[in-house]
């Protein structure tokens, strides 16, 4: 049996799988891309070319021009820091609030618990697009907003998740032995429950910015997410529904690119759940 | 039973003053009066006008008594008028945009069923094979595919491409020339790519979770009884272990209803067609304060609906649900 921390194994077993390995590349390569953005991108995003619009892909432009003459690679790259973004603000915001509810619920039962799981089940009857396009649409469509709506819509997974941990420890003896030693309830929840229950967060989190981001591109296209001249994959794909006829690559690569990040979120999302948790092997 | 099922609607009551509260504070969020823009735009308005139709909605007053009296008129279904130039009752809109979509998501639920179940069948009866394999590429492709891409791909594929069908409405321009058998052929026509996207995501979800449930349900020991007793291979997957894997189906179906009722904005808009969707679209497009309310709230509502109907057929299924 090799040695090692917790994260040493974890690594040890996720680099077998060779899935989860293709996606944690793919997102390191948009974590790269991103930052990189102003360094890789071939034209700036926002250029105007009212002669060149709409021109198919060619060496000049490898992915083609928009309805504007913009480089459609361009805009894409810093789509890319876009997506990262949102994803991230929003599940970011989603884990905390599912983290300490979660944890209220969870470590103190009665009526607490009684209280947030209500609130969880109320907020689960919604149907999360309409309550996202209410709040957007009532405020402004802008990217913040978006990261904030899209996270107080999506946290209710966590928090059952993180109550299911809790109840689970609460009553084990390193629980009462702290408690013996005379620790508050927020060291007990933070110190002793906490990173026990950190494993399964962690992969709901990887899968939750898989969903922002769809959930973003398909608020952008609908004319309700990031603004344009603000570059999105969403609402490069709104061009591409307008110009259907007679650019197809307006649609096409936008939306792969969607495709792929999202696919490579749930890659590696699935293989840190085995690697963290071996007994799921088949 | 009945037990059950008085147990199940007592539940329901505090979920659905949690829902009403939650639409009622989301659309108080927001900055300024729901009269705001109706009459900001319109000069004529003056100051005594605006804070006449003020107390007409009872705005002037405050928030808690705003609400009370907005539950007081839910009870009776009256979600007030819509703000649009038509100015009709909130609920008579709704209702009849209701149907559409609730009969797509009625049918793209049967394809879901139809194509899922025996592809989750197939796969866990023969883990790792090929055609496994194949399934599980699927599945995850099937997770990671925006909607409303795979909508625009196939309106250019089979609509501007191929011409084989129609990319928007629910019916043909020349609709009201055709015979009755050509008729029904020409809504059908209409029906196959929004059914299509708005079954995709569930398809995958479903075929997947079919999978670990048959392969759960191999596993146990009356499945291994069966065999033992020298039963065909076939009676022993489709009698005894598919009754059993499909019983958790129900509430994923249960599950699945929000899900749909959220989806239906994408497709609708993409396709044209006049459901909840695209009402509740246009609604917060042009912040029409009571048709989002109501909408939001009778969202809510169908699932909790789902949810119940999904509840009570388990009880029906699984005797052991109603004794609990």
């Amino acid at each position: 049996m090799p040695s090692g921390t917790l994260a040493q194994e974890t690594w040890r077993r996720f680099k077998t799988n060779k899935l989860a390995m293709a996606g944690a590349v793919v997102v390191l390569f948009l974590f790269v891309i991103s930052i990189l953005a102003p360094l890789v991108s071939p034209h700036d995003p926002n250029q105007f070319h009212l002669k060149r619009v709409l021109e198919s892909p060619s060496w000049d432009h490898l992915l083609g021009t928009d309805e504007l003459g913009r480089d459609v690679l361009a805009r894409m790259i810093y789509g890319a820091q876009i997506s990262l973004k949102v994803g991230f603000v929003a599940v970011g915001i989603a884990t905390l609030i599912g983290i300490v509810l979660g944890a209220l619920a969870g470590y103190y039962s009665g009526w607490v618990d009684a209280v947030i799981m209500r609130l969880v089940d109320i907020m689960l009857c919604f149907p999360a697009f309409f309550l996202i396009l209410a709040v957007i649409a009532l405020l402004e469509p802008s990217i913040w907003n978006i990261m904030i709506v899209i996270g107080l819509t999506s946290w209710m997974g966590v928090a059952r998740l993180v109550r299911a941990e809790f109840m689970g420890l609460k009553n084990r003896e390193f629980v009462s032995a702290a408690r013996v030693l005379g620790a508050s309830d927020y060291r007990i929840i933070f110190r002793h429950l906490m990173p026990n229950a950190m494993a399964p967060v962690l992969v709901s989190a990887t899968l939750g910015v898989a969903g922002a981001i769809l959930t973003e591109s398909a608020l952008s296209f609908l004319g309700i997410g990031v603004q344009p001249p603000t570059p999105s994959w969403g609402n490069i794909l709104t061009a591409g529904k307008d110009n259907i006829e007679v650019a197809w690559w307006l649609s096409v690569f936008p939306g792969l690119a969607i495709l792929v990040t999202v696919l490579a979120y749930n890659l590696l999302g699935e293989g840190l759940r085995e690697a963290l948790d071996p007994r799921l092997r088949e | 039973m009945f037990f059950y099922l008085f147990k199940r609607l007592l539940t329901m009551i505090p979920l659905l003053l949690g829902i009403t509260l939650i639409s009622f504070t989301v659309i108080h969020l927001a900055p300024g009066k729901p009269t705001d823009l109706a009459l900001d735009l319109n000069p004529a308005v003056t100051k005594e006008v605006k804070e006449k139709m003020e107390r007409l909605y009872g705005l002037d007053k405050p928030l808690h008594v705003q609400y009370w009296n907005w539950l007081k008129r839910l009870a009776v279904l009256d979600f007030g008028n819509s703000f649009a130039t038509d100015g009709r009752p909130v609920l008579d809109k709704i209702g009849e945009r209701l149907p559409i979509t609730i009969t797509i998501n009625l049918l793209s639920m049967a394809l879901i069923m139809a194509v899922a179940i025996p592809l989750g069948i197939a796969s866990a009866t023969r883990p790792h094979s090929l055609f496994d394999q194949a399934t599980t590429v699927f599945v995850f492709v099937g997770f990671a595919i925006p909607t409303f891409w795979l909508a625009l791909l196939l309106m250019i594929l089979f609509g501007l491409e191929l011409n084989w069908l129609p990319i928007s409405g629910l019916t043909s321009y020349n609709y009201d020339q055709l015979g009755p058998f050509m008729q029904a052929w020409d809504r059908v026509q209409h029906l196959i790519l929004p059914v299509l996207i708005s079954a995709f995501g569930g398809l995958a979800g479903m075929s997947r979770y079919m999978r670990a449930n048959m392969l759960e349900v191999i596993r146990q020991d009356y499945i291994t009884t069966a065999r033992a007793k020298g039963l065909k291979e076939r009676v022993v997957i489709y009698k005894h272990a598919l009754r059993n894997a499909l019983m958790p189906v129900i509430t994923l179906l249960g599950l699945s209803v929000p899900g749909l009722i959220g989806g239906s904005v994408i497709f609708e808009s993409i396709f044209a067609i006049p459901g909840l969707g695209q009402l509740f679209y246009q609604g917060v497009m042009s912040r029409d304060y009571p048709l989002v309310m109501g909408g939001l709230v009778i969202g809510a509502v169908l699932t909790l609906l789902g949810n119940l109907l999904a509840d009570l057929s388990y009880a029906i299924v699984d005797p052991r649900i109603r004794v609990k």
